[in-house]
């Protein structure tokens, strides 16, 4: 049996997993980091995108996460994230929706358009279809 | 002895308040519900980066922030949350005895202290006790954003970063139950390590990316998160409080409409007991 590591993911609403797991992948801010047993000490903050757990029975559970920080202790790892949703959660169509509405306010850049929200609102729209394909890419 | 009538309209205007006071406590009951479901949602998150901050403040870090610095204490700086309104008992003024009392300890030793006030009632209080208002919010609601508090909490950060407070304390009401709630005061700033005697080797974590941008960002969330979880808490006291002390209204009015009733049929009896004597005494002279 691989060695474990303890994991808690919560979001400024609520707790969304805390339980033991063999490795966890997220997007960190620069370049998707992996965290298993034994792993050093680290603190990094993150990019909206997936968070992939596998867990101890050899299941995988994968989360959306719009950003927030990353703590790795000796015996355990956190992530503290803004927003978190369960593959349940996510709603594909609505993501689609976002991305278009962010991609054409950035190509029709008007009077006092906020070029870094749209940004921001195109990167997340992006990293929450990447993890819907994932998921999907996972159960087929 | 008052007449029949007096006392009749008086218990009617006690009946009347009666119902006021069971209306509140039946509002203050689904409103105490609902906030203190807001106030357990936040809490995982509140918890874990005040564990995470904990870790920090224990570690050796190549950059050593602001906020982890100890330094000699000139002044000191409160904020304050306390609740918009009132009829909530003794929770607001309880919570002012501690302030009072906590800075009172550091005026003795010549220190100086700075406030910043959420929520009317701390303002007014304040107002004529006197103290060092730098920052105010009022009108905060049921439903704090953290973007309202945002404001005058970063008066109290800035004033930290200047230097011109040294120490940062946050003082709100613990939910203990739905019939206790306590006031804590507790040090926000500088950080105060965790307890956690496995951390206290020299060890630093990997950062990424560097650890000054990293850490200025995760310590603005930490206070904030922290604020915020307060804020809540003490909403959810505020309604626990208000339910209880319209609770005891409601049964002391019950208590005394029980008296007066007593005393108005003591007074109808007499008035029949004398009619019934004076009729009796007039035949009996005819």
């Amino acid at each position: 049996m691989a060695l474990t590591i303890h994991c808690d993911i919560v979001s400024a609403e609520k707790e969304i997993f805390s339980g033991l797991v063999e490795l966890l992948v997220a997007a960190g801010a620069e370049g998707d980091v992996g965290i298993g047993y034994g792993h050093a000490p680290l603190l990094t903050s993150l990019k909206p995108g997936p968070v992939r757990l596998k867990k101890q029975n050899g299941d995988e559970e994968i989360y959306y996460v719009s950003g927030g920080y990353l703590e790795v202790q000796p015996h355990a790892v956190t992530v503290l994230a803004d927003t978190a949703l369960r593959e349940g959660d996510m709603d594909e169509a609505a993501a689609e929706e976002a991305r278009k509405q962010a991609e054409d306010a950035l190509k029709n850049q008007g009077e006092g358009m906020d070029y870094s929200a749209a940004a921001a609102r195109l990167a997340e729209a992006a990293a929450q279809l990447r993890t819907l394909q994932q998921i999907r890419k996972r159960t087929r | 002895m008052a007449s029949g009538k007096e006392i009749r309209t008086k218990i009617g205007s006690i009946k009347n308040t009666q119902k006021i006071t069971s209306a509140m406590e039946m509002v203050a009951a689904s409103k105490m519900r609902r906030a203190q479901e807001r106030m357990e949602t936040g809490k995982p998150y509140a918890q874990r980066i005040r564990a995470v901050v904990g870790h920090i403040a224990n570690g050796n870090p190549e950059y050593h922030h602001l906020y982890l610095k100890e330094r000699e204490v000139k002044r000191v700086g409160y904020i304050v949350v306390s609740t918009d309104r009132g009829l909530c008992g003794g929770l607001n003024i309880n919570l002012f005895k501690a302030v009072v009392r906590h800075s009172k300890e550091w005026a003795d030793k010549g220190v100086q202290t700075d406030l910043c006030l959420i929520g009317a009632k701390s303002a007014a209080f304040f107002k004529s006790v006197g103290g060092n208002i730098v920052a105010k919010v009022r009108d905060i609601g049921e439903q704090p954003t953290i973007t309202d508090l945002i404001g005058s909490v970063k008066v109290m950060l800035d004033a930290f970063a200047d230097g011109k407070i040294d120490k940062l304390y946050i003082v709100g009401n613990e939910f203990v139950n739905t019939m206790t709630q306590s006031p804590s005061v507790e040090q926000l700033l500088p950080l105060q390590a965790g307890s956690d005697e496995k951390l206290k080797h020299a060890w630093d974590y990997l950062y990424e990316p560097e650890a000054r941008d990293l850490l200025d960002g995760l310590m603005v969330r930490y206070i904030e998160s922290q604020v915020y979880q307060a804020v809540v808490e003490n909403g959810a006291c505020e309604q626990a409080a208000r339910m209880i002390a319209m609770k005891s209204a409601t049964d002391n009015a019950g208590d005394l409409i029980d008296g007066l009733q007593l005393v108005y049929n003591k007074a109808r009896q007499a008035a029949i007991t004398q009619e019934l004597s004076e009729i009796v005494s007039g035949a009996a002279a005819v």
